[in-house]
């Protein structure tokens, strides 16, 4: 998240070893030039963090290439074969397909929708505080709950979007359209549904972008002749090019790896048309009890999430650069 | 003249159609949430009937049903539980390490920094299968415990990153002052670093609180039972009958566990920006 | 003609309270340095800015090039600013900055390399064209921001402050910049600044300002030694003048001017008894601050700025009271209640 990870422009530096605080001083032996109470700080953070997180990714990998299910005893290694049997399966390349469609999509919607909330919400105006209120609240309440919220709006009988579509005469009152119920209808409702999510938290992220940006600069761009749309497109955009990626990157991650919406909306139906790869990874690992098919699927998270922290990580560097 | 005041009152009235329409977009399920709460269920059931408005006078029964017939009591002290021994296993770990990478560590600093912020990179729903077997293996399963071990693993990273902001603005001269004066670094860092600190510690605990009650993934995996759930899995999850959703209360119980966390978060919300935004548009 | 004119130009922020420029009016002449200078909170951003077209002004008329411009938007107002942080567009290279007047303003595409290339060479940032405003030093920037104001060749240039925000090495250098760039270009340009020396150093006049009013409008020259009131008189000149009360009027005179009696300038002295309490040298001067002895004066403190120079030497004994004089032709009277320029009167002293 924050890219400004220890800029630190009063060390001075030390050479081989950790340096000692602020305090200069001659070479000592290296027992003595360990910083041990900054250790004694972060270590137990780190120590706790490599085993919830380190073990299990190694774990994954562990029974992605071997042969577990819940109740083993013992390892075998099996190479790809786990791998070669999921892509084999229709359910996993549906999955995989749905994946990618729903992160793109939700991800296009949610940066033009915030885009134009922002600039909306830039200048102050009276009533700021409520508004703020209101739009925070998707991604405030917990995901699970905004889901229900929508499945009982969606629902096959009483959706309240179909009642007013059939009060405008819009639909027939016999045929109204099945939001979960309709392959197409359900993708993409889960779609609208992520979208709707992960709104807010791109306004914030785009507004902050938005007002660090100095006034005099708009100014000038006036005084040089630029009207609004010109100024828009040529100046404040490529100016929040940098916040505007760190907001994608942040939402592809919580889409792409995303199981709850998809879970409390569709249970992954109708037919596995809106499975995404971590809901199936869930059902074949956890309530099917296959730990290695489901840590094979889960795996094919990892090329996403090595790319985006990779991108993440070239941002992060560029920023502290050019300061 | 003429051109400008109509572009100003044009911008105007699009600025405050835009936000209109964005604020009933995204609010409007919870307005949703709010009205069926206290719809009775003739009404509310009935196609006829303007969703839009009571047709019948509000009731209170769908509330009775949730407090008095579900586990949503139970599940809201689990929630809190789990909260609060998660918010101090967070503080332990992280406002130490938050100050230890500011201040003590020279490159190492920016290395394990961006360490820390990378597991944040690393989803539940990798780990969520080792993690599940980790669990059965240490006798935690369907338990809250299991919940209390595993929750850190991504409120401590964000902690940290959330601190190492604060902490940061806070400028050396304080703590050197003091070290002259006599105190030793970890002193300085009690008595000094930390009272001053308390905004900051005050966000992490609310940012922790609201993780906490966010998250599904490890709570519907590794907690099996009605009774032991937490609240963001007991209301979708077993807040039904067969097949039968019991809208009323259902949506009672999302309206309660949503909007006093969304009053709170706003309170915090502006030290969350400028934590995020330090550095990051040059 | 003047290139610049406002006439009883006001701008109130919020109802009921102080305007922050109140009744202007000035012209400038064609080809001139014009100066905007006071304290912060003078409003003289302010009125550089209603010039620009950045804010509305409450009440009052501007011209430019004669035309009536009170209701124009900046860009078609053909006006050209460089603001105090430069605004340059950070993700655009110093040639792009250039030219992206032009480019707002539908300038051919073909025109934009030979303008920029003008505008480049006169400003002597030719081989800077490709960096981006961030690998730029101060100085640099500030060349880039004169470029960019002058490729549209503008009818007045307007300033706000650009040198404050470079250290004190690089202002002096960089105000020079700014004044040969005037003269070579000989466009009108407005300057907006809060240091007096910086103003008497560059302007061909300076306009005063003090809590929306202009106080005087002058050339430096006459600025200094015949200020119109006592804000003026003081705003102006580093120690600041003297001010006494005597005789139911404020009488001045500047520190240069209050000599030892033996050395004073020519004119009927006024002699006072000056005790000396601390020394500054400063090499080329010394600055000597004390209290006046006798009468109703007794206690007052007041400044002397003695050249190395001066015939007799320098006084520096602390706690030892001297004999001083003013000549009655470095007197300055102003009105003890407004505070305005009055005439001299002869007065009794003791």
């Amino acid at each position: 998240m924050g890219l400004n990870l220890a800029h630190r422009p009063h060390e001075p530096s030390k050479g081989a070893g950790v340096a000692v605080g602020d305090f200069s001083s001659p070479p000592l032996p290296w027992h003595q030039r360990f910083n041990w109470l900054g250790v004694a700080m972060f270590g137990p953070a780190v120590l706790y963090i490599v085993a919830i997180i380190g073990v299990p990714l190694v774990l994954a990998f562990l029974y992605a290439f071997g042969n577990v299910r819940v109740g083993t005893v013992g390892y075998e290694f099996v190479g790809l074969a786990n791998f070669r049997s999921i892509l084999q399966s229709h359910a996993f390349r549906q999955s995989l397909a749905n994946s990618l469609i729903f992160t793109v999509c939700s991800q296009v919607l949610v940066i033009i929708g915030s885009s134009i909330l922002a600039l909306a919400l830039k200048d102050k105006f009276r009533g700021r505080g409520l508004v703020r209120f209101l739009i925070l609240l998707p991604w405030v309440a917990p995901i699970s709950l905004g889901a229900i919220g929508w499945k009982w709006i969606l629902d096959s009988l009483y959706s309240v979007i179909n009642w007013v579509l059939i009060y405008f005469h819009l639909v027939n009152q016999f045929t109204p359209p099945m939001w979960l119920g309709d392959p197409a209808l359900a993708m993409l409702s889960v779609i609208l549904v992520e979208t709707w999510r992960l709104l807010p938290f791109s306004t914030v992220i785009l507004l902050a972008g938005l007002t660090a940006i100095p006034k005099e600069i708009p100014e000038a761009a006036q005084v040089d002749g630029a009207g609004f749309w010109r100024t828009l497109f040529q100046i404040t955009m490529p100016m929040m090019l940098p916040i505007v990626s760190v907001a994608v990157l942040f939402g592809v991650i919580f889409t792409f790896t995303d199981m709850t919406v998809v879970y409390i909306l569709t249970r992954g139906g109708p037919y596995d048309s809106t499975q995404v790869l971590p809901s199936l990874a869930f059902f074949t690992g956890v309530l099917g009890g296959d730990l290695a098919a489901g840590s094979a699927i889960s795996l094919f998270l990892v090329p996403v999430l090595v790319v985006v922290a990779i991108l993440m990580l070239r941002m992060a560097h560029r920023a502290e650069v050019g300061s | 003249m003429i051109a400008r005041l109509t572009h100003r009152f044009g911008s105007t009235i699009a600025r405050a159609l835009t936000v209109v329409v964005f604020c009933i977009l995204l609010a409007f399920p919870f307005y949703w949430m709010f009205i069926t709460t206290f719809k009775q269920s003739p009404d509310l059931y009935d196609l006829q009937n303007n969703p839009f408005i009571f047709n019948a006078k509000p009731t209170l029964s769908h509330l009775q049903y949730l407090f008095d017939q579900t586990h949503f009591v139970r599940w809201g002290l689990n929630t809190a539980m789990v909260g609060i021994l998660v918010t101090i296993i967070t503080l332990l770990l992280a406002v130490p390490a938050a100050y230890a990478l500011t201040r003590l560590t020279g490159r190492w600093g920016s290395r394990l920094g961006i360490g820390i912020f990378l597991t944040y990179l690393v989803p539940p729903t990798l780990l969520f299968i080792p993690l599940s077997r980790i669990v059965a293996e240490l006798g935690l399963q369907n338990t809250l415990w299991s919940l209390v071990v595993v929750y850190p693993s991504f409120t401590v990273p964000f902690s940290v990153w959330l601190l190492m902001g604060f902490f940061k603005s806070i400028p050396r001269d304080l703590e050197d002052a003091a070290m002259v004066d006599g105190l030793s670094r970890f002193g300085a860092f009690l008595k000094l670093v930390v009272p001053i600190s308390t905004s900051g510690i005050l966000t992490v605990v609310i940012f922790t609180f609201t993780l906490v009650g966010q998250e599904f993934v490890y709570a519907l995996t590794f907690i099996s039972s009605d009774s032991n759930q937490m609240l963001q899995v007991g209301v979708p999850i077993f807040l039904v009958r067969g097949d039968v959703y019991y809208w009323g209360s259902l949506m009672a119980a999302c309206l309660i566990a949503s909007v006093p966390i969304a009053i709170v978060y706003n309170l915090f919300l502006d030290r969350f920006i400028a934590g995020f935004t330090v550095g990051a548009v040059k | 003609m003047a290139i610049v004119e406002t006439r009883h130009l006001t701008k109130t922020f919020k109802e009921g309270e102080a305007s922050a420029v109140h009744d202007v009016s000035l012209q400038t002449a064609e080809g001139e340095f014009l100066v905007l200078l006071g304290p912060s909170g003078s409003g003289k951003t302010t009125l550089l800015r209603m010039i620009a077209g950045l804010e509305a002004p409450t009440a009052g008329q501007i011209l430019i090039g004669g035309q009536d411009v009170t209701r124009l938007t900046p860009r078609q107002r053909r006006i050209a600013m460089v603001f105090q942080s430069y605004a340059l567009y950070p993700h655009l290279n110093v040639y792009d900055n250039i030219a992206f007047p032009l480019k707002a303003q539908k300038v051919p595409k073909q025109e934009h390399k030979q303008k920029v290339d003008w505008a480049a060479g006169l400003l002597g940032i030719g081989d800077l064209l490709k960096r981006r405003p961030r690998e730029l030093s101060g100085g640099e920037r500030q060349r880039v921001a004169l470029a960019r104001a002058m490729v549209r060749n503008p009818t007045v240039f307007l300033l706000d402050e650009p040198l404050s925000n470079l250290d004190a090495k690089l202002r002096a250098s960089a105000r020079e910049e700014i004044e040969s760039f005037q003269k070579s270009v000989g466009t009108t340009m407005i300057y907006v600044t809060h240091d007096q020396v910086e103003a008497m150093a560059m302007g061909d006049r300076i306009a005063v300002l003090h809590k929306g009013v202009v106080r005087q409008i002058a050339t430096p020259k006459e600025a200094y030694e015949q200020p119109a009131d006592t804000f003026v008189a003081t705003f102006l000149g580093s120690p600041p003048m003297n001010l006494l009360e005597h005789d139911g009027v404020i009488v001045g005179f500047r520190p240069e001017h209050f000599r030892p009696a033996a050395a004073a300038l020519p004119g009927e002295r006024v002699p006072f008894r000056f005790r000396l309490n601390l020394v500054e040298f400063l090499g080329s001067e010394t600055i000597l601050y004390g209290f006046l002895e006798g009468g109703r004066f007794l206690g007052k403190e007041v400044i002397a700025r003695l050249p190395a120079t001066i015939a007799g030497g320098v006084p520096n004994e602390v706690d030892r009271v001297y004999d001083f004089a003013v000549s009655d032709r470095n007197l300055r009277f102003f009105d003890r209640d407004t505070e305005v320029r009055t005439e001299p009167r002869p007065l009794t002293w003791d």
